[in-house]
C-alpha cells in the first residue's frame, strides 16, 4: 500500500507539473493581462508541433533509386537517406534526430515568442477594452484557424516524437528506499519532465519578482494607468509578456511530446483543464495557479487508484471538476485569487 | 396585441412570418443548379434552427440580461433529452409527455447546479458550471451508461413497453408524433423547379420556437428583466439599494435551463436519440459562441448565430472536391484545380477553417455581431429616407423598457 | 465532369424533364414512392459518412478515398479494382442496375448526434438510398438505428463492437468489419504459442461500450487458453496521461498488459507504457509483455517505433497476396500512392458489396437488397452450425466469406499482426502473423455476448 501511494504521488508530481506549466503561461495572459484566451491551447499544440517540424527537418531526405529492389506496386523502390546522414555519417546524423526533441526547445523559443508578439500586436491588442465574451469568440476562431493550418500540413493523427533513446526506461526509485525491485519505477523521460516544469517556474516567478522589467509588468497589472503616466510604455511591456507566456506553453508543449504523442487536436483537450487549473488557483496569481496544477495533479493521480476506484466507482473521471467545485465553494476567489480580478 | 407596445408587436408577426415561411425562404436556388448545394430547407436541418435557435433564446436570458456566461448550459440540454428519450421509451410516442418532464427535470437540474454556482460570480461562476456540466457528460459517457446507454447514445427498441401505446407488432419501430401526427410526415410541394417541404416537425418545434421568443420578448420587456439588467450593470449599487440579486438570477438561470431542456426534449423528439456529447463542454461552448456571435443581448441575434452555425455545420461540410468539381468546371483544366484546391480548404473537411475565420471577421469588424451587420445594413436602407427611429425590429434592448402591462 | 453527378432529389429530375417551372404546384404526399429515394433519372445516390473533423480525420479521409475508388469502378472508371476479382459477377462497371453512382460526403464528427444529422441530410436533401461509413462503434450503432427507421440500407464502415451485429442489429443494417470477438478469438492461440498457458493479465480499458465488449472478449479468450485475469481498470476517454493506471501493473504481478484501447488512448497509453519501460522487465520469470487487441494502420503509425513486437489484430492488411488484395492495392496505390488501411477495404468492399445486392435483387428496394445480401441459404465450408447460412461469395481480399443472414455479420478470415521490427517505412509498420482460419473465430447468434439483439424486420421506407 505504501508503495502504491508513493508511486501516486511521484506520477500526482509529473501530472502537476504539467498542469502547472500550461497554467503558468495561461494565467500570465489571462489572470493578470486580464484577456481570456482561448488559444492558449493551441499555443501549446504549436509549441509540440515546433518538436514535430524539427524532427521533419532533421530527417529530410533525398531518394535513390534502387532498381534490385521493388515497392509495393512493384515499381523501383525509392530509398531515402536523410541528409543529416549523408553530410555527417549515420553515427552523428541519427544521434541529432535522436536528441529532437530537446533540441526544438531551442527552435520553439523564438518561433513561440514570435508567434506571440504577432498574436498580441495584430489581434490581442485590439481587445483589451473590449467585453470577456468577445475575447472567447476572437481566440477559439483563432485556436480553430490554427489548429486547421496544422492539421492540413500534418493530418490529424498523432505523431511518434520519441525521447532521446538516453531518456527511455525507467529508474527504480524502490531499490534506493528498500523495497522490492520493480515496485517503484518511473520513467527517466518524467523525471526529466518534472526537473524541466521547476526550473521553468523558478525561472518566471524570478525574472517578474527581480527584474525591472517584471516589477514594471507587475505594477502594470495593478494600475495600469498611473504606470502609463510615469512616462513607462506599458503596451511594450505587455507585448514582451504575451511573447514569454507564449514561449512557456510552447515549450511545455515540445517537452510534453514524448508522453503525448502531438494531434492537433491536443489543445482543445487541454483547454478546459488549463482554465480549471487557473480559476482554481485564483486569478492574477501565479503561485495559486502553480499549487493549483500540484494540488489538481496530485489528488487526481490518487482518484485513480484502484482502492479509490472500487470504492467510488468513476471517480478519477471527475475528480477535478469536483474539486474545482469544492474549493471554489469554500475559497471564494480560488486557493490564492486577488480580489475583484474577473468577478464582474 | 398580446401585451406588447406596437413597435414589438410589429417584431414578433415579423418573426412568426419568418418563421413559418422558412421551408420556401431556405429553398431559394432551383434544383439541379450548382448552387441547390446551399438551399437549406430540408426537415432536419430546419428543427435544428428552430431548436438551437430556442437554446440559444433561453442562454440570452441569462447571459445577455444578467452578463452571467455559463460555460455548463449543454448539460440541461443533454439533461432534457435524456428525460425525453426516457418518456418515450416508457410511456408513450406521443412527444408532449416527453417534452413536458424534459422541462421540469432540466428545469430542477438548473435550479440545483444554480443555486451552488451563483454563490459566486465573474470567471469562477463560469467554471463553476463547466464543472457541474462536464462531470454530467463525464458519468453519462461511461458509469451511468445503464441510464445513458453512453457512447452510442440512447435509443429506442423495440422491447420497450411505451404503456400508453397500443402493442406494437409491426416489427419496426414506431415514430415519434403529436396525438397521432407523425414528426416525419412531409408535405412536398415542387413549384418552379423547386421542392418545398412542409414538415410536421418542424413546424411543431417553430411554434414552440415563436412561443418561446414571445415569452423571452415579454421577460426582456418586464421589470423582471430590467432587474436582470441591473445586476449586470451594477450588482453592487443593486445590492446597497436593499435588493437581493440572487433570487432574480437564479430564477433566470432555471428560466434559461428550462429553455434548454426544451431544446434537449425536441431534439429528442425529432431524432429519437440522446447522445452523451449534448453535455460536452464543446456543446456549451457551442452556445455561447451562438449568442456572441449572433449579438448577445439582443432579442434575435442568438437565434442568428445559431442558425449561422449550424448551417454552415451542415452545408459546408458536405461540399467535397467532387462536388467543387463540379461547380468550376467551366474553368480551364490547371486553374480549375487551383479554384478548386483553395476552396477545398474552406469547405468539406476544412469547413472548421470558415467557421474559426467567420468567428474572427465578425467579432472584429462587427462588434455586436451578426445583429450589428444586420444594423449597419439596414441603415444603409434607411439613410436616402427621412430619420426614421427604431423601430423595434433594431433590437438591441432599449435604454429604458416601458413597463409592459 | 458532369453535374448530372451532383443532382439532388430523385423526384425533380423526373419531373424537371416534364416541364421545369411549371405555374401549378404539384402536391406529393410520402405515398409517391414505394421506398424512400427511389432512384430515377438514371442515376443513384450513395452517401458516405465519415468522420472529417476530430482525432480520427485521417481514417475518415482513408475511407472517403476508397468510396471514391469504388464509384468509379461501379461506373466503369479506372481499372476495375476487386470488380474483377469477386466471386459475384452481377457488376458489370455500368453503374448500378444502369444508374450512373454519385455520391454525398459528410463529417460525422465522431459523434453520435453530428453522424445523425448529416445523415439525416443525405437522405433528406441528397435523396441518397444507402449511407456507408463511420470510425466508431457509437456512431456506427445511432447511424443504423437512423437508417433503420428512414428505410435505408447502412453499410458498416469501421465498427469493432460487438453491439453493431450484437445487442444493436437492425435489418437495414451490414457489417463486413470483424468485431471484439473474432479479435479476441484469433488472438488467444497466437497468444498461447508465444508466451504461453501460465500468465497473468491486467486489463486497461477505455471506459466506453466499445472498450467493455473488447474486454469482455478478450478475457473469456485468453482465459479460455489458461490466463489469469489479475485486473481490468477503467480509464476516462479524455485520458491523455496514463501513468497513474500504468504503475500499479507491475505492484500486481501481471506480466502481461492488455491495452483495450483505439486511436490516440491507444497510442498514448502504449507509447507510455514502453516508456515506463515495462518491456523491460521480467515478472514471475518471464518477460513482460504488451497486448493491443485491435490495431490499425494508422494507430500503429502514431505509436512509432513502440508497438515493435506487440500483437494485435486487423480485419485484413495490404500486405495479403489474394487476387483480390493485389488487385484492390494495386488500384489504390496507384491513384494515391499509398496502400490502403483496413478500414479503407471494409469500407470499398462494403460499397462493392451493396451495388452488387442491388443487381442480384434487380431493385433498389431495400428490402429486395436486404434479401439478397442475406442470401441463398449457401454456407461455409467446414462449419457445422444451423446458422451457417447467408450470402457467400470471395475476391473481395478476405477470402471466402460468408455474410450470415441471422445478424448481418460478415465471417471471414481474421488476421493477427505484429509490430514490426525495423520497418521499411510508414506503411510498413505491421506484419502479418497468422492468418485465422474463419472457423476459429465463428460464434453462434445467441452467443451471449451479442444477446439481446433483434433484427427486427426490413423497413423500405415511405
Amino acid at each position: 500500500m505504501m508503495d502504491a501511494i508513493l508511486l501516486q504521488i511521484l506520477n500526482g508530481l509529473d501530472k502537476g507539473s504539467a498542469y502547472a506549466l500550461i497554467a503558468l503561461g495561461l494565467t500570465l495572459i489571462f489572470g493578470t493581462l486580464g484577456v481570456v484566451n482561448f488559444a492558449h491551447g493551441a499555443l501549446f499544440m504549436i509549441g509540440a508541433f515546433c518538436a514535430v517540424t524539427l524532427q521533419r527537418i532533421l530527417s529530410l531526405s533525398f531518394d535513390v533509386i534502387d532498381p534490385t529492389q521493388t515497392d509495393f506496386l512493384g515499381n523501383p523502390k525509392k530509398i531515402h537517406t536523410t541528409y543529416l546522414e549523408s553530410w555527417l555519417g549515420p553515427d552523428i546524423g541519427n544521434a541529432i534526430l535522436d536528441w529532437s526533441v530537446p533540441l526544438a526547445i531551442i527552435f520553439a523559443i523564438p518561433v513561440m515568442i514570435l508567434i506571440g508578439f504577432a498574436m498580441e500586436r495584430g489581434l490581442i491588442r485590439h481587445f483589451y477594452k473590449r467585453p470577456h465574451a468577445d475575447q472567447i469568440l476572437v481566440t477559439f476562431g483563432l485556436a480553430i484557424v490554427l489548429q486547421e493550418i496544422v492539421k492540413y500540413f500534418y493530418g490529424a493523427n498523432p505523431i511518434p516524437t520519441p525521447a532521446p533513446s538516453a531518456f527511455r526506461g525507467s529508474f527504480d526509485f524502490g531499490a534506493i528506499f528498500g523495497f522490492d525491485p520493480n515496485v517503484i519505477i518511473y520513467p527517466y523521460w518524467r523525471m526529466v519532465y518534472f526537473g524541466f516544469a521547476a526550473v521553468i517556474i523558478a525561472a518566471v516567478f524570478a525574472f517578474l519578482r527581480f527584474t525591472t522589467f517584471g516589477m514594471v509588468v507587475r505594477a502594470g497589472m495593478a494600475d495600469r494607468e498611473t504606470v502609463g503616466l510615469l512616462g513607462i510604455d506599458i503596451d511594450k511591456r505587455f507585448t514582451l509578456m504575451f511573447g514569454l507566456a507564449a514561449a512557456v506553453a510552447g515549450i511545455a508543449g515540445v517537452m510534453y511530446t514524448p508522453i503525448n504523442s502531438p494531434n492537433y487536436h491536443m489543445g482543445m483537450d487541454f483547454l478546459v483543464l488549463s482554465f480549471v487549473v487557473v480559476v482554481v488557483g485564483g486569478m492574477g496569481s501565479l503561485p495559486g495557479a502553480v499549487a493549483a496544477g500540484f494540488l489538481l495533479g496530485i489528488l487526481e493521480s490518487f482518484a485513480s487508484m484502484n482502492e479509490i476506484k472500487s470504492i467510488i466507482p468513476g471517480i478519477d473521471q471527475i475528480i477535478i471538476y469536483l474539486i474545482a467545485i469544492v474549493i471554489l465553494l469554500t475559497r471564494p476567489r480560488g486557493l490564492m485569487g486577488r480580489k475583484g480580478v474577473m468577478e464582474e | 396585441m398580446l401585451g406588447l407596445n406596437k413597435t414589438d408587436t410589429k417584431f414578433l408577426l415579423i418573426v412568426i412570418f419568418l418563421t413559418l415561411a422558412t421551408p420556401i425562404l431556405l429553398q431559394p436556388f432551383a434544383e439541379n443548379s450548382g448552387l441547390a448545394q446551399f438551399n437549406a430547407g430540408y426537415p432536419d436541418l430546419m428543427q435544428r434552427f428552430a431548436i438551437y435557435g430556442i437554446f440559444a433564446i433561453g442562454f440570452n436570458l441569462l447571459f445577455g440580461l444578467t452578463g452571467y456566461l455559463s460555460f455548463g448550459h449543454a448539460a440541461f440540454l443533454g439533461v432534457g433529452s435524456y428525460s425525453a428519450v426516457w418518456m418515450l421509451k416508457l410511456l408513450s410516442m406521443n412527444v408532449l409527455p416527453g417534452i413536458l418532464l424534459a422541462m421540469v427535470v432540466s428545469g430542477l437540474f438548473a435550479l440545483v447546479i444554480g443555486f451552488i454556482s451563483l454563490r459566486r460570480s465573474g470567471i469562477y461562476f463560469s467554471i463553476l458550471t463547466l464543472a457541474f456540466a462536464q462531470m454530467s457528460f463525464n458519468l453519462a459517457y461511461s458509469v451511468l451508461t445503464p441510464l445513458t446507454n453512453g457512447e452510442t447514445g440512447l435509443q429506442l427498441s423495440l422491447t420497450d413497453p411505451r404503456i400508453l401505446d397500443a402493442a406494437n407488432t409491426s416489427g419496426s419501430l414506431p415514430v415519434t408524433n403529436l396525438f397521432g401526427a407523425a414528426m416525419s410526415e412531409s408535405y412536398k410541394l415542387e413549384f418552379l423547379n423547386r421542392v418545398f417541404t412542409f414538415n410536421v416537425g418542424y413546424y411543431f418545434c417553430a411554434i414552440l420556437a415563436i412561443i418561446a421568443f414571445y415569452i423571452s420578448l415579454r421577460i426582456f420587456r418586464s421589470p423582471f428583466g430590467l432587474m436582470l439588467r441591473a445586476v449586470k450593470s451594477n450588482q453592487q449599487r443593486m445590492n446597497y439599494t436593499g435588493l437581493a440579486a440572487r433570487p432574480y438570477t437564479l430564477a433566470a438561470f432555471v428560466i434559461s435551463g428550462m429553455y434548454a431542456g426544451l431544446a434537449g426534449g425536441l431534439l429528442a423528439s425529432m431524432d429519437p436519440l440522446a447522445g452523451a456529447e449534448r453535455m460536452q463542454w464543446t456543446a456549451s461552448g457551442e452556445v455561447v459562441i451562438m449568442t456572441i456571435l449572433g449579438g448577445a443581448g439582443t432579442l434575435m441575434g442568438p437565434v442568428l448565430g445559431a442558425g449561422f452555425i449550424k448551417y454552415l455545420e451542415n452545408i459546408f461540410s458536405k461540399i467535397n472536391e467532387h462536388v467543387l468539381h463540379g461547380w468550376f468546371s467551366w474553368l480551364p483544366d490547371g486553374l480549375q484545380d487551383l479554384v478548386v484546391w483553395i476552396a477545398a480548404r474552406f469547405t468539406g473537411e476544412g469547413w472548421h477553417l470558415t467557421l474559426g475565420l467567420m468567428f474572427m471577421l465578425v467579432v472584429i469588424f462587427l462588434p455586436g455581431g451578426l445583429m450589428e451587420g444586420g444594423q449597419r445594413i439596414g441603415k444603409l436602407f434607411r439613410r436616402g429616407r427621412e430619420d426614421v427611429p427604431d423601430d423595434g425590429t433594431g433590437n438591441r434592448p432599449k435604454p429604458a423598457p416601458h413597463v409592459a402591462e | 465532369m458532369s453535374n448530372a453527378n451532383f443532382t439532388r432529389r430523385g423526384l425533380l429530375k423526373s419531373s424537371a424533364v416534364a416541364g421545369a417551372g411549371l405555374a401549378m404546384p404539384t402536391i406529393f404526399t410520402g405515398a409517391a414512392w414505394s421506398f424512400t429515394n427511389e432512384p430515377t433519372a438514371g442515376t443513384v445516390t450513395l452517401g458516405f459518412n465519415v468522420p472529417q473533423t476530430g482525432p480520427y480525420a485521417d481514417e475518415g479521409m482513408d475511407e472517403l478515398r476508397a468510396y471514391q475508388l469504388a464509384v468509379e469502378h461501379l461506373n466503369g472508371e479506372g481499372d476495375g479494382g476487386m470488380l474483377s476479382t469477386f466471386s459475384s459477377k452481377a457488376l458489370d462497371g455500368a453503374g448500378i442496375l444502369g444508374n450512373k453512382v454519385a455520391f454525398v460526403t459528410g463529417d460525422t464528427q465522431t459523434k453520435s448526434d453530428a453522424a445523425r444529422a448529416s445523415a439525416k441530410s443525405m437522405i433528406e436533401k441528397d435523396g441518397a438510398i444507402m449511407i456507408s461509413g463511420g470510425s466508431s462503434s457509437g456512431v456506427a450503432v445511432a447511424v443504423q438505428g437512423l437508417c433503420q427507421e428512414a428505410g435505408i440500407i447502412f453499410m458498416a464502415g469501421l465498427t469493432h463492437s460487438n453491439d453493431t451485429t450484437g445487442k444493436d442489429k437492425k435489418a437495414n443494417g451490414f457489417r463486413h468489419f470483424f468485431n471484439a470477438y473474432m479479435s479476441g478469438a484469433a488472438l488467444a492461440p497466437v497468444l498461447e504459442k508465444a508466451y504461453g498457458k501460465d500468465r497473468k493479465a491486467y486489463h486497461l480499458t477505455a471506459d466506453y461500450t466499445w472498450g467493455w465488449t473488447q474486454q469482455e472478449s478478450i478475457q473469456k479468450a485468453t482465459e479460455a487458453i489458461g490466463w489469469q485475469t489479475v485486473n481490468n481498470v477503467m480509464t476516462p476517454l479524455a485520458s491523455t496521461d496514463f501513468s497513474s493506471y500504468i504503475t500499479p501493473v507491475l505492484q500486481s504481478g501481471a506480466d502481461v498488459l492488455i491495452l483495450n484501447h483505439y486511436g490516440g488512448n491507444m497510442v498514448n497509453s502504449l507509447t507510455q507504457a514502453v516508456q515506463f519501460g515495462l518491456r523491460d522487465k521480467m515478472v514471475n520469470g518471464k518477460q513482460f509483455e504488451i497486448v493491443v487487441p485491435l490495431y490499425s494502420e494508422l494507430m500503429a503509425k502514431g505509436a512509432g517505433k513502440n508497438i515493435e513486437g506487440v500483437f494485435g489484430s486487423t480485419n485484413w492488411s495490404w500486405k495479403l497476396q489474394d487476387e483480390g488484395t493485389k488487385a484492390f492495392v494495386k488500384s489504390f496505390g496507384t491513384k494515391y500512392g499509398f496502400p490502403p488501411s483496413n478500414a479503407a477495404q471494409t469500407c470499398y468492399a462494403q460499397t462493392l458489396l451493396y451495388a452488387d445486392a442491388v443487381s442480384r435483387a434487380k431493385s433498389f428496394n431495400p428490402c429486395a437488397v436486404v434479401e439478397a445480401l442475406q442470401g441463398d441459404s449457401s454456407s461455409l465450408p467446414g462449419i457445422d452450425s444451423a446458422a451457417n447460412k447467408g450470402f457467400l461469395f470471395d475476391g473481395l481480399g478476405n477470402g471466402q466469406t460468408l455474410y450470415r443472414a441471422a445478424d448481418h455479420q460478415c465471417f471471414k478470415d481474421v488476421l493477427v499482426m505484429k509490430g514490426k521490427e525495423n520497418p521499411e517505412n510508414e506503411y510498413d509498420a505491421l506484419e502479418i502473423v497468422e492468418v485465422t482460419p474463419v472457423k476459429q473465430v465463428w460464434y453462434e447468434p445467441d452467443n451471449p455476448m451479442f444477446a439481446g439483439g433483434n433484427l427486427g424486420e426490413c423497413n423500405p421506407g415511405a
